[in-house]
């Protein structure tokens, strides 16, 4: 066991890649690939379980560190750990991805193993950016996402798949070139790249040159991450990807890969640049309340399913950052639960989308209407999963919302009032498309031979199904874990707080 | 005291050369002597063999270090590196070449032979420390690649470029003598150690700085840095591909050795402002200009002027900091320019017939592996990480913020950002298009799939586990720095002895 306690950080994170170069070698039977990338993916899953049940509740600091020297000069070392709030990160990649291998089954049927490969590596860089604790790997894994994933949208998508794929890349690389600045200047002044050391140093202010060089600092880390996030106005990128993209990779796009430039917020604007968080905090806490009300209002009139749900991502992402930017212990932890909930609800959103694709080739909600009566099953994850993204009590969508909520009212009231009015927004343009799509008779009559879900399809959905409900009904299981992590990311806060108020 | 002839030890720290030489001659021999039709395998069996000797020779050149014919020579960490880089960049080069001759259908044995040659004088050029000595290999390196760069006979274009390169070149390496000369009126000698200690010791006259301008100029050229740069595109475009590989690495390793030698070891002076100008202008004009290209040979020209300009960034840092990024840059750009290299020569098909980007649609999908090869090098140029690429920018970028030149890697990494649009529409193109017209994709043979796993793994193996290159290049670059500070003091006598006698 304890040989598993120090190196499954590393099983996790590489048994994916693992098994994609494993798939270089198997001939190209398609049914046999995508099986053994099923496996692969559940045993990645299986084992990130071990990380939950094996956690230690009350540690608010890393846990299941593994630290070799990977390089001696510069001092790059291969640092991975968790805490509660990569902890949950890690497990919603490895939960999504076996859903992903299973919403492909027939979807893609061209270049069958390249789509796996890209997939595992994808996952692989995903979870590597997660429990990364070095600046360096850190940036290793975050930049090693951007080619699997422009490859996914640019061969496998629709449309304008290049073009997507091409903005995608070029936004997220641009962006992040900036970060590697300010991690290479990190690394001048301290002659570290571990995240703690650089934390610890900086805290207790021996990085010569940081007060001048720390405003600029924090923008470098800030650019890479808002654009991932994507925060208003960086997020044009995101409905272009996001419907040109293949299911699988809408799934992880806005399942996973959003959540990184959340999580780097909190790890590292939060962690690393404490005052100059709260200094900014007005202006990044306005843009999220544009984001929220924006994509809301644009997701309203969309034509296009997917464009509606990836829209409704920039507004819920603005909930996250709104919480993250409250610096309360409620924000902080509703914004951890908005992740989540975001990644599992969006995620099955995605993959209803798909499914209604692979029937009828094609997202536009007027080609649908009606379609309760052909679809009865379908219609009904659809209805329970848009119920759970719309934030109704007792499913996962309420309790994210809920606590970011109270966070923004306890820093300022007005940030409470206007974010409130997303939720409205998103009751809004969510069932009046669940209405269009499925209520009323069915307007085009090709739409009455659809075929409802097929047991895979279903293998697929119950998942995220139970999770979303799971969630809702016992968040303390998520909770209990993510707020020690939360109140140790909050500490340099509280001291900022009260210097403010001290003598 | 009287000069003494060379020892045995002498001849030793110039082993590589020797040898190289000699198989050189060998081929230029045999070449008239043997059957046409197995000339092609024979003398490029004996330039690969030449090679590999070569690399021996390094091996056993690189057990006894020090300086050689009265210190004109000196063998230590730093040289046997760009000993060993251009002999290996020289055997991808034939492995590459034996399939692309057969299809251009050139049969010319002297081929290799200057291949070998034009070794020597890059060899030579990385372990001499006088002046005159560095001019003399720099011609020898560049009439062989002169004469390399025009071997498509049939083809105007290629004979263009020999031309022009020639012609531009020619005058270049005048600025460089120009320049060796002013730099021996400044400090009275032509000794690296010596000028160092000279230039070191007190106020410098401004001729030296006029000096160092006008070989800066001279290996600017070499190195295709802006603004001396306008040769390259059409020399690239013309030239045979795995020629054009060939000259993009090893010329310019070369040239930055000796860069390194005259601008940390020599300690040159006015060279900031220089230096950082020029790195400015060749990343941003290499970039911006490689956005627009069709012809993929076009668009690796100005690739490799804006690779030239990320390497002079590393000039313009702290000596410590700078030399072993610029050697780390130069190996890791060579492995995947002489990787892309190999792809392309081998899709170029007769006459060149491949080679803009349309032909590349589709490659994805008819030949998955060297689409996916050149993808890796594409990775590696654009600088994302598993690949030596992503380390070579990062070491580059990390030596400049460590020296406080904020600006500088800015716009480096803005230049970065530029550099991924045009590699990227290489990818998109061979794995998002579909092919227009049917090009076709000859079978692999087993000497270029040779030079792809090497390439390949070269790459992929300075992305991932560095440290063992990383530790060699440091201290290499060491021993060039101590140079500056012990040698110059003991050397200035044994150097100016033999002069003041004549």
């Amino acid at each position: 066991m304890n040989f598993l306690n120090a190196h499954i950080l590393t099983l996790v994170t590489f048994i994916p890649a693992a098994g994609g170069l494993l798939l270089l070698l198997i001939p190209r039977r398609d049914r046999d690939i995508r099986i053994f990338s099923l496996i692969v993916s559940l045993l990645t899953f299986g084992l990130s379980l071990h990380l939950v049940a094996r956690v230690h509740r009350m540690l608010p600091g890393f846990q299941y560190e593994i630290d070799r020297a990977w390089i001696s000069t510069p001092n790059i070392h291969y640092h991975m750990g968790v805490d509660g709030i990569s902890m949950w990160l890690v497990l919603l990649t490895t939960f999504l991805t076996p859903l992903c291998v299973l919403i492909s089954w027939n979807a893609i049927h061209e270049r069958v193993k390249e789509f796996f490969i890209l997939l595992l590596v994808l996952e692989t860089a995903l979870i590597g950016v997660f429990t990364s604790l070095d600046l360096f790997l850190f940036y290793f894994f975050w930049e090693s996402t951007l080619i699997p994933m422009a490859l996914l949208i640019g061969i496998y998508g629709h449309g304008r798949k290049v073009y997507a794929a091409v903005k995608f890349f070029l936004y997220t690389m641009v962006a992040s070139v900036f970060m590697l600045a300010a991690v290479i200047w990190l690394y001048a002044h301290v002659g570290s790249f571990d995240f703690v050391t650089i934390q610890n140093a900086i805290r207790t202010g021996q990085v010569e040159g940081f007060s001048t060089a720390a405003p600029w600092l924090f923008v470098g880390f800030f650019l890479a991450f808002a654009v991932k996030v994507p925060l208003f106005p960086f997020h044009t990128w995101l409905p272009d990807a996001h419907v040109e993209a293949p299911t699988a990779g809408s799934v992880l796009l806005a399942g996973v890969l959003l959540k990184m430039g959340t999580y780097g917020l909190l790890r590292f604007n939060l962690g690393l640049f404490p005052e100059q968080s709260r200094q900014n905090a007005p202006w990044i806490c306005t843009l999220a309340l544009i984001g929220i009300v924006y994509g809301a209002l644009v997701a309203m009139v969309q034509p296009n399913l997917k464009r509606v749900i990836a829209y409704s991502s920039v507004s819920h992402l603005g909930f996250v950052v709104l919480g993250i930017f409250s610096f309360t212990q409620a924000g902080l932890n509703g914004a951890m639960f908005v992740m989540l909930a975001h990644g599992v609800s969006t995620g099955a959103l995605f993959m209803l989308a798909g499914i209604i694709f692979e029937r009828k080739h094609s997202y536009e909600i007027a080609d649908m209407g009606g379609l309760a009566t052909p679809m009865p099953k379908y219609a009904t994850f659809f209805l329970f999963i848009t119920l759970a993204s719309v934030g109704l009590p007792l499913l996962n969508g309420f309790v994210g919302e809920f606590l970011v909520l109270s966070g923004a009212f306890q820093a300022n009231p007005w940030y409470g009032t206007i974010g409130a009015t997303g939720v409205i927004w998103s009751a809004c343009y969510l069932l009046w498309m669940y209405q269009r799509v499925f209520f009323g008779k069915v307007t085009h009559p090709e739409n009455n031979n659809l075929p409802d879900l097929s047991a895979r399809e279903e293998l697929a959905l119950w998942p995220t199904a139970v999770a979303a409900l799971v969630m809702g009904v016992a968040p303390l299981l998520w909770l209990n874990i993510i707020d020690p992590a939360v109140q140790a990311a909050l500490t340099p806060f509280a001291q900022v707080a009260s210097k403010v108020v001290g003598p | 005291m009287n000069p003494t002839l060379p020892v045995g030890a002498d001849y030793i720290r110039i082993l590589p050369e020797i040898v190289l030489t000699i198989f050189g001659m060998a081929i230029m021999v045999l070449d008239p002597l043997v059957d046409e039709k197995k000339s092609q395998q024979l003398l490029g069996g004996l330039g690969l063999i030449g090679t590999l000797a070569g690399l021996a020779s390094t091996w056993i050149m690189a057990q006894s270090p020090g300086f050689a014919f009265w210190n004109m020579v000196r063998v230590d960490g730093f040289s046997v590196f760009f000993h060993v880089l251009v002999i290996a960049i020289a055997l991808v080069l034939i492995l590459t070449s034996y399939e692309y001759m057969a299809v251009q259908q050139i049969r010319a044995g002297e081929y290799y032979g200057l291949i070998l040659f034009g070794l020597v004088g890059m060899c030579l050029m990385s372990s001499a420390v006088e002046l005159v000595l560095i001019f003399i290999s720099l011609e020898i390196s560049s009439i062989s690649t002169y004469i390399l760069a025009g071997f498509r006979r049939r083809s105007a274009t290629s004979s263009e470029s020999s031309l022009k390169y020639f012609l531009l070149g020619s005058f270049a390496t005048a600025f460089f003598l120009y320049g060796v000369a002013m730099m021996f009126g400044a400090t009275g000698s032509t000794n690296i150690d010596a000028i160092s200690a000279a230039l070191n010791s007190g106020r410098i006259p401004l001729l030296a700085y006029v000096a160092m301008a006008l070989m800066f100029v001279g290996l600017g050229f070499k190195v295709a840095a802006a603004p001396f740069h306008i040769w390259t595109p059409d020399v690239y475009e013309g030239a045979p591909a795995p020629v054009v590989g060939f000259m993009s690495t090893a010329p310019k390793a070369a040239a930055f050795a000796v860069l390194l030698r005259i601008i940390f070891e020599a300690n040159a002076p006015g060279r900031f402002w220089l230096i950082w100008l020029s790195a400015v202008l060749s990343m941003t004009l290499g970039n911006v200009a490689a956005l627009v290209q069709d012809n993929v040979k076009r668009l690796l020209a100005y690739s490799s002027i804006a690779h030239a300009g990320y390497i002079l960034v590393a000039f313009a840092a702290k000596p410590e900091l700078g030399a072993p990024a610029v050697m780390f840059y130069t190996a890791a750009y060579a492995a995947m320019n002489v990787g892309t290299f190999a792809v392309i020569s081998h899709l170029a098909n007769e006459n060149e017939r491949y080679v803009t980007l349309e032909d590349y649609a589709g490659l994805g999908r008819s030949s998955p592996i060297l689409a996916g090869t050149l993808t890796i090098f594409m990775i590696s140029l654009i600088g994302i990480p598993i690949t030596g690429g992503f380390f070579a920018k990062f070491y580059v970028f990390s030596a400049a913020l460590q020296s406080n030149l904020v600006w500088l890697t800015i716009i480096g990494v803005i230049n970065s950002a530029i550099g991924a649009y045009y590699y990227l529409k290489i990818i998109v193109v061979m794995y998002m298009r579909e092919a227009r017209e049917e090009v076709p994709v000859l079978p692999i043979p087993l000497a270029l799939r040779a030079a792809l796993a090497l390439t390949l793994a070269a790459t992929v193996y300075l992305g991932v586990v560095p440290g063992r290159m990383l530790t060699f290049v440091q201290q290499s670059a060491q021993q060039l720095l101590q140079a500056e500070h012990t040698s110059a003091r003991e050397q200035v006598d044994n150097t100016a002895v033999p002069r003041a006698t004549q």
